[in-house]
């Protein structure tokens, strides 16, 4: 416990990035060498022991998607669900609904600002945080480190209700200390969103730590000290050799983070009651919950979800294209 | 990294060491608060003037919250949920990323693909299909309904951490289990398991807290049948909006948090070595 150990993937990592797909659905033409097959012809192998992960995925999640896609084009309502009425299609008609719902544009509007600072403010803070963990000593790493796990380790509705109970207009003890008297965070719409910013980056920000300061201690200390060898200054070492060796990193970290800050689903429920006074705390996901669960509209819920799962699509389609333009094997 | 600390002068470090506590004095402030909730006697908690320590400690507000009924059987039933998610999408998993990494197959690519997109999927936008499908299979209000999807969410990730792990073991070693004679499924799970345990272990820690943590599903499967609750739910029974019961919330909340601490704890080092090597692919 007193010591991070260093990650014992970088030299494995290289060796690998010589090796290259021979499989005939190569992502990218490229003039390494092939490598060697070494072993007995595969046949149905792989499949069978990707067969259990194919069946639950198949199961749970691309059916799921089916389903959500075939909900959407109904009308399904509290009558359907109980087999009152028979499920009718409505082609495109609940999107017509939704998208001339002001209240929808509103909240995808919120969704997406609520999740592009929450991602910029993780980032930030685990980046400068990883740095910083490189520049000290053990025991002020270890208390860092150790402040960060305890943060990611709880979980997002415990998070929720102490982050709430710390700025509670009567007994929190931030009013208190900012001599805000009984000034109530979740009344204003912004305010209730920066409390809500506040949680998420508060248990966010670990991973992004972790795994860039990771990532800096995989960089071989001799590239680091042939660097200064050669006279680069700080700024230089940073500019030119680690930030080039933590691009994939960063990227991973900030897709993942842009994955999960885009779908918040528990904190705001929680500390906003269900997304804030007259929903001035929607975002997407709470708003599609609402509209399934608590007013039975389940074909407008699933509307929803298309949206999201569409946009969370293209952040990903662009995650691929930028792997492919690094030269990534898959 | 001991050239860096070469070269950054002492006040700097100095500086930067004195940041690094009051940084990690701010992020623990809430987890303390949280306990210090916990402890503190009625009368302090719900007082105007909140001070950051106590002189009369009490186990009031768990005793409120143990003599809940049947939360002892709501903290079962959570850990149930996550223990069975986390060795289910393991081994799901690792079986899965050998298959990517070992072989060479069609469509090999294309299911990487569909692994890394399936990632993306917001669980949250499937709860209305889920629950007609949990319905239908008659899962619903049963802990079935949660473990299911849990684990299908974990799995995709998973397999693209271990990838990395898979990939690391030499192709000399898999070469030479085989000309002594070992079969396929005994190199698989006599020698590949264990050389790539570090990774499962930081895998599931990600599994462990998506079960653990799971409000969503717990709320919308779990309708009426209380008994099968897991404990996000059993804590808002002292969330009220108007009325919150703050130091049942703060007992329940640590009482919910301990074992993800513990299991951090213990899986620390290698969650740091985990991710160095996974993300570094």
């Amino acid at each position: 416990m007193s010591r991070v150990t260093a990650p014992s993937g970088p030299n494995a990592a290289e060796r690998r990035r010589v090796r290259v797909a021979r499989g005939p659905s190569r992502p990218h033409g490229g003039s390494r060498a092939s490598h060697p097959a070494p072993r007995p012809s595969a046949g149905w192998t792989p499949w069978l022991y990707l067969a259990p992960a194919l069946l639950v995925l198949g199961g749970l999640l691309v059916y799921p998607v089916y389903q959500l896609g075939l909900i959407s084009v109904l009308e399904y309502t509290q009558a359907q669900v109980s087999g009152g009425r028979p499920t009718s299609f409505r082609g495109l008609d609940n999107y017509t609904e939704l998208f001339s719902d002001d209240q929808f544009w509103q909240v995808l509007l919120a969704t997406v600002g609520f999740a592009a600072a929450c991602v910029v403010s993780t980032l930030a803070v685990g980046c400068a945080l990883a740095v910083l963990l490189t520049r000290v000593r053990a025991l002020p790493r270890l208390a860092l480190m150790l402040a960060a796990l305890g943060a990611w380790a709880t979980p997002a509705i415990t998070g929720s209700t102490v982050w709430l109970f710390l700025f509670d207009p009567d007994f929190g003890p931030v009013n208190r200390l900012l001599g805000l008297g009984d000034h109530s965070w979740t009344y204003g719409r912004y305010s209730a969103f920066l409390l809500v910013l506040l949680e998420v980056v508060w248990c966010s920000f670990p991973f992004v730590m972790v795994t860039v300061y990771a990532g800096i201690r995989a960089v071989p200390s001799e590239v680091l000290e042939a660097a200064a060898l050669d006279g680069a200054s700080h700024w230089r070492i940073w500019r030119s050799v680690l930030a080039p060796m933590l691009r994939p990193i960063l990227v991973v970290v900030t897709v993942q983070s842009v994955i999960w800050d885009f779908k918040v689903f528990t904190q705001i429920y929680v500390m906003t009651g269900g997304g804030g006074i007259a929903g001035q705390n929607l975002v997407l996901n709470v708003y599609a919950y609402q509209k399934a669960f608590a007013s039975s509209q389940y074909s407008l819920g699933s509307a929803i979800g298309v949206v999201m799962l569409l946009i969370l699509l293209a952040v990903t389609l662009g995650y691929l294209r930028l792997l492919r333009r690094q030269g990534e094997e898959l | 990294m001991s050239l860096v600390r070469d070269v950054v002068r002492r006040p700097w470090r100095l500086a930067a060491e004195a940041t690094a506590l009051l940084v990690a004095a701010v992020v623990a402030f809430p987890l303390y608060w949280m306990v210090l909730s916990a402890v503190k006697p009625a009368g302090e908690i719900e007082s105007t003037d909140p001070r950051p320590w106590t002189s009369s400690p009490s186990l009031d507000s768990f005793r409120r919250v143990f003599g809940q009924q049947e939360f002892g059987r709501y903290f079962v039933n959570s850990l149930v949920v996550a223990v069975s998610v986390v060795i289910a999408s393991a081994l799901i998993a690792f079986l899965a990323a050998t298959a990517v990494t070992r072989f060479r197959f069609r469509f090999r690519t294309t299911l990487l693909i569909m692994f890394l997109v399936a990632q993306m999927v917001p669980v949250e936008a499937l709860t209305i299909p889920l629950f007609f499908l949990m319905r239908d299979v008659g899962q619903l209000n049963t802990l079935g309904a949660l473990i299911l999807p849990h684990i299908a969410f974990s799995l995709p990730f998973a397999i693209w951490m271990l990838r990395g792990f898979v990939r690391a073991v030499p192709e000399s070693l898999e070469e030479a289990a085989y000309l002594d004679g070992a079969s396929r499924a005994r190199f698989l799970w006599q020698i590949l398991l264990p050389l790539v345990l570090p990774g499962l272990v930081a895998t599931s820690v990600f599994s462990f807290i998506s079960a653990w943590n799971d409000f969503l599903f717990a709320k919308s499967f779990i309708i009426s049948d209380t008994s099968q609750s897991t404990l996000p739910l059993a804590l808002l029974v002292f969330y009220k909006p108007d009325e919150p019961d703050w130091g049942g919330v703060m007992a329940a909340s640590t009482v919910m948090t301990i074992p993800v601490l513990v299991f951090f704890v213990l899986v620390q080092r290698r969650l740091v070595s985990g991710l160095g090597g996974a993300v570094k692919d």
